[in-house]
Parts: structure tokens; C-alpha cells; sequence
């Protein structure tokens, strides 16, 4: 025990220990232990024979794709939105901060059903969008839509901090060095950001990937052109194909840790960055 | 979380020359244009056609879909759920951030990281995982059977899923915090004679009960509006298994737009009023950076 970990005068590590340890085993490992072992269950052959399947195929495109896309968008507009609840002062301002996190608290199914109702041919915005030939309700532009409002917290949270970091003494003496605003912006504030950033977007990106209950409502799950792959997996279970569910879950999985491990590292890059810029 | 500027850099913002200069003044309105159009079409619309949908024939037939017995079974079982997952999340999140923040232990960063793993993984998945223990062909599908026990599609499975999802979400919240705040004040409790838990609820608490009040708050707002991973396991029973997010898709499904969006402005104003506490405690400043 003594080489584990550190002496301490402080009680308590026995038992918080412990029981952090057996909820995560019984509660987390066992389970996802489960996912990867029925998965091994099937062989080789059956094994690509479920992930190259066409309507899985189409699945990963609408899912990836749809997910880059949104984490895009989100990057421009997120960092945008962040730049505006930093930099200036405007009736309203506190609101917009607070109301930024309400797609983390407000459930998925609510803002399925809202989007789709907000988008729907007949709904508040779908109508005038129809009127210029762009459907959203029913098609990938639907998935898109609702990705972005999902995923738009994860970057805005991400650069703010970020942006309060920049230091305007630098762009001020840019400034009176004759730096224009284009080059003070990619080369004093880019620099600065650029970290924060790629976190936002690989959050936004992980999270749209597993979306689940907002793109069902709006996505109307056609196969072949509007099936995200969560809605596959759900169809798989209820045809009782515990197996390949199984499958593209793990494919799902190992992908999800993919993305933890590069949000983790991005994290790490911007915390040396920082204290390499404050020596 | 929120980081808007400090009072100071407010100042220092109004003061700074070329501020109304025509470039200066264009950029701003072309920034807070785009911010206010997006998060108005992405955002704000999506709210009004809640509460717009749900009173769309009036207050009374929005105040009678309530009457239905299977929308009150819905809202029963989504307290109940959070009754139970809230709590014992709780109690881990605070168990896992003494033993992470007070304590200094090979391997520290990998349990972060697989305390974290839940809000990573999607949420079918996270249904999916309960399904392949505890279902009919699970591993221990036989032996309940045999017991005449049910997990899945049963109210039991939707605790472990919601469990499940909103595991991490105290423990994330408390152990940043309580790293910041060091060991010191509970070394002095100790060396005074203090146990554990008079240390752990004289002296630690009072500094992380922000913190705590948060964590808990959206631990909460996740609990109740858990939707894929919980309708995996749920089965849809109508009146048994339904939670209020399952309930609206049913709604939904048989074109009752009124009973869907009736309570989905339930769970919206759980989300308003959650996020409201969450910009309460921000303000305060006392949750950890």
C-alpha cells in the first residue's frame, strides 16, 4: 500500500476508495466488458459481414458526416457567439451567456420534437426555408440542424475561457507595430484559441456521433438515406440480432474512445501552451 | 463554465480608444447580428414552439392532457428514477472526488478517466450494455428468469441506464474543485482530533456545497430527461415503463401534439429552472473555476 500511494494524515481512502472502485466495476466495466465479449462472440467473417453491410455503411456516413459537419459549423458560429459574449457589451448579453447551456440541460427528446416542429414544412422556420426549396425536416440537412444546437455548447464553453486569456497588451502593441487586424487575428489570437478550439470541436464532434433523441424526430430514420447508426442498433435489437447490435456498438465504442483520448491530449496541449505563454 | 468578462475588462473595453471607430463598430454588429441570428433560430425558436404547440388549442385541453393516467405514470416514474439515481450518484461523486482530490495514487489519471467514459459513450450504448447483461439471452438472463426476477424492460433497468449516463456528472464537478482547495484545513480538523466524517461535514463540506449543488442540479436535469439509453431498456410499456421523455415519443408517434408537447414543457421548464440555479451558483463564484 505504501508505494500505491502517498502517506496522508487524512482518513478515508480505504473505504472512498473502495466503494469508487466497485461502483465503477459493477456499474460501468462489467457491462461495457459485456458489449466487447458478445462482440467477440461472433466470428471474423460475420463480424464484417455486419459492419460492411450497405444500410450499416449508409448509417456511418449520415452519422460521421453529419457530425463533422455540425462540429464545423459549430467551430465558425461557437467561436463566434464566444468572441461575442467576451468581447462586447450588449443589452442582454448575461441572458445569451446562460441561455447557451440550456441544450445541456434541456432534454433530447424535447429539442427533437421542437426542432422538428421549428422546421417541419408548415413550422415557424421550415415554411420560409421551404419557400426557397430547402427542406430540413425529413432529410440529412434535419440530422445537420439538429447536431449543431447539440454540440454548440461544447465549443462556445470551450473557447470562452480561452479568449479571456488572450492578452490585449499583445494586441495592442501589434497594433502600434502596424500589424493589420487580419494578421493580429492569425497571429496573436489563432495562436492563442487554437487549442480551446479543437477541443470544443472534438467534443462536439464525440457527442453528435452518439446522438441519439434529438435526430430521430427530425430524421424521420429512412434507411439507407436518413438512419443515424444509434437508430440501427435499436433496430437490430428489436429483431432480436443481440449480436450485431453488439457489433456496430463496439465499432461505436472504440471510436468514443478514440475521441476521449484526443480530447484528452488537446486538453493537455492547451494547459502547456498556457503556462508556457505565462513564463 | 460560463466565462463572460469581469467587471474590470468591461471597463477597460468602454475605454479603449478606437472603439467607435467605422471598422470597429461594423465587425461588432456583424458579431452580435450572427450570434443573436443563430442562437435564435437554433435556440429560441425551438422554446417558443414547445409552449406554442402545447397551448396550440387552448389552456384547458393543454391543463386536460395531464388527466391522462398514463402521462401521471410517466411523470411518477421519471421522480421515482431520479429519487433513486440521484442520491446514490451523489453519495459516489463525493466518494470518488476524496479519494482522487485528497489522496495522491498510482493510476489516478486512468480512474478519471473511466469515471468519465459514461458521458462519452452514446447513449444506446449505454442501454445496450444492460441489455446484453440482463436481458433474456444476457448472462444472467436465464437465472432471473428462472427467479422470476426482470431488469430489462422493467423499472429496474431504466435505474441502472440512467445511473449509468449520469454517472460521472458529481464526481466531475467536486474533484477539480476540491483539488483546488487543498488538504490544509482538513490536516488542521484532523490534527485537532476531528474523525473523518466530523472533518468530511464540518469542514470540507461547507467549501464544496456549491460545487455540490451544482453537480447535483444537472445530475438531476440529465436523470429525468435521459432519453436513448433508457428507452432501450424500457420496452415502452404504456402506464408502466414510460418515463416522460419515452411518453412524448408515444405521444408523438400516435399525433397527439398537444399531450406531446404538454409534457415536454414540463421537462423544459425543469431545464429553465436548472439552468437558472446553474447561473445562480455561477455568480456566486464559489463553484471552483
Amino acid at each position: 500500500m505504501a508505494t500505491f500511494r502517498q502517506q496522508s494524515v487524512i482518513p478515508g481512502f480505504g473505504l472512498t476508495f473502495g466503494y469508487t472502485l466497485f461502483t465503477l466495476s459493477t456499474l460501468v466495466l462489467i457491462p461495457l466488458a459485456a458489449l466487447v465479449l458478445k462482440t467477440a462472440g461472433l466470428d471474423w467473417d460475420q463480424f464484417v459481414k455486419v459492419l460492411l453491410d450497405p444500410r450499416a455503411i449508409a448509417s456511418y456516413r449520415l452519422t460521421f458526416g453529419g457530425a463533422l459537419l455540425a462540429a464545423t459549423i459549430n467551430g465558425v458560429f461557437g467561436f463566434i457567439i464566444a468572441w461575442t459574449l467576451v468581447r462586447y457589451e450588449f443589452p442582454g448579453r448575461r441572458f445569451l451567456d446562460a441561455l447557451i447551456d440550456m441544450p445541456f440541460a434541456l432534454p433530447t427528446a424535447v429539442s427533437g420534437i421542437a426542432l422538428t416542429a421549428v422546421f417541419a414544412k408548415n413550422g415557424m422556420l421550415g415554411k420560409y426555408l421551404e419557400g426557397w426549396g430547402i427542406q430540413v425536416a425529413y432529410t440529412w440537412v434535419g440530422v445537420v440542424v439538429a447536431l449543431t444546437l447539440i454540440g454548440m455548447p461544447f465549443v462556445v464553453r470551450s473557447v470562452q475561457p480561452a479568449l479571456l486569456e488572450v492578452q490585449r497588451d499583445l494586441e495592442d502593441a501589434a497594433e502600434t507595430l502596424g500589424a493589420s487586424r487580419f494578421t493580429i487575428f492569425w497571429r496573436i489570437i489563432v495562436p492563442t484559441v487554437l487549442p480551446a478550439l479543437l477541443t470544443g470541436f472534438a467534443m462536439a464532434l464525440a457527442r453528435g456521433i452518439g446522438e441519439y433523441g434529438s435526430v430521430i424526430f427530425i430524421s424521420g430514420n429512412l434507411a439507407y438515406k436518413t438512419e443515424i447508426t444509434p437508430y440501427l442498433i435499436v433496430m437490430k435489437l428489436e429483431e432480436y440480432k443481440y449480436a450485431e447490435a453488439a457489433a456496430l456498438g463496439f465499432i461505436m465504442l472504440i471510436f468514443s474512445f478514440a475521441m476521449m483520448l484526443s480530447i484528452n491530449l488537446l486538453q493537455a496541449w492547451g494547459r502547456r501552451r498556457l503556462v508556457k505563454a505565462n513564463r | 463554465m460560463a466565462g463572460g468578462p469581469t467587471k474590470d475588462l468591461l471597463a477597460e473595453l468602454k475605454s479603449r480608444p478606437g472603439r467607435n471607430t467605422l471598422q470597429a463598430t461594423v465587425t461588432r454588429t456583424v458579431f452580435i447580428g450572427l450570434s443573436l441570428l443563430f442562437l435564435a433560430a437554433l435556440l429560441i425558436a425551438p422554446l417558443i414552439s414547445v409552449f406554442s404547440m402545447a397551448f396550440e388549442k387552448g389552456v384547458e385541453v393543454y391543463l386536460k392532457s395531464f388527466s391522462d393516467p398514463d402521462t401521471l405514470a410517466a411523470i411518477r416514474l421519471t421522480l421515482l428514477t431520479a429519487a433513486i439515481v440521484v442520491p446514490l450518484n451523489t453519495v459516489f461523486g463525493i466518494a470518488a472526488a476524496w479519494s482522487i482530490a485528497k489522496f495522491e495514487f498510482k493510476g489516478k489519471s486512468v480512474l478519471i478517466t473511466l469515471i468519465d467514459m459514461p458521458i462519452a459513450v452514446s447513449p444506446v450504448i449505454s442501454g445496450l450494455i444492460y441489455v446484453l447483461v440482463f436481458g433474456a439471452q444476457g448472462w444472467f438472463g436465464h437465472w432471473l428468469i428462472e427467479h422470476n426476477y426482470s431488469i430489462i424492460f422493467a423499472v429496474p433497468g431504466i435505474v441502472l441506464a440512467t445511473m449509468f449516463v449520469t454517472f460521472p456528472y458529481v464526481a466531475r464537478e467536486l474533484i477539480p474543485l476540491m483539488e483546488q482547495l487543498g488538504n490544509d484545513e482538513e490536516e488542521a480538523a484532523i490534527s485537532l482530533g476531528a474523525g473523518g466524517f466530523m472533518t468530511f461535514f464540518r469542514v470540507t463540506l461547507p467549501k464544496i456545497r456549491w460545487g455540490l449543488v451544482y453537480g447535483v442540479i444537472l445530475c438531476n436535469a440529465r436523470a429525468m430527461g435521459e432519453f436513448g439509453a433508457v428507452s432501450v431498456v424500457s420496452g415502452h410499456i404504456r402506464g408502466l415503463t414510460n418515463t416522460m421523455p419515452l411518453h412524448i415519443e408515444v405521444l408523438y408517434g400516435e399525433y397527439n401534439f398537444v399531450g406531446a408537447f404538454a409534457v415536454a414543457s414540463l421537462l423544459t421548464m425543469l431545464a429553465v429552472v436548472t439552468l437558472i440555479i446553474m447561473t445562480l451558483v455561477e455568480w456566486r463564484g464559489s463553484r471552483g473555476k
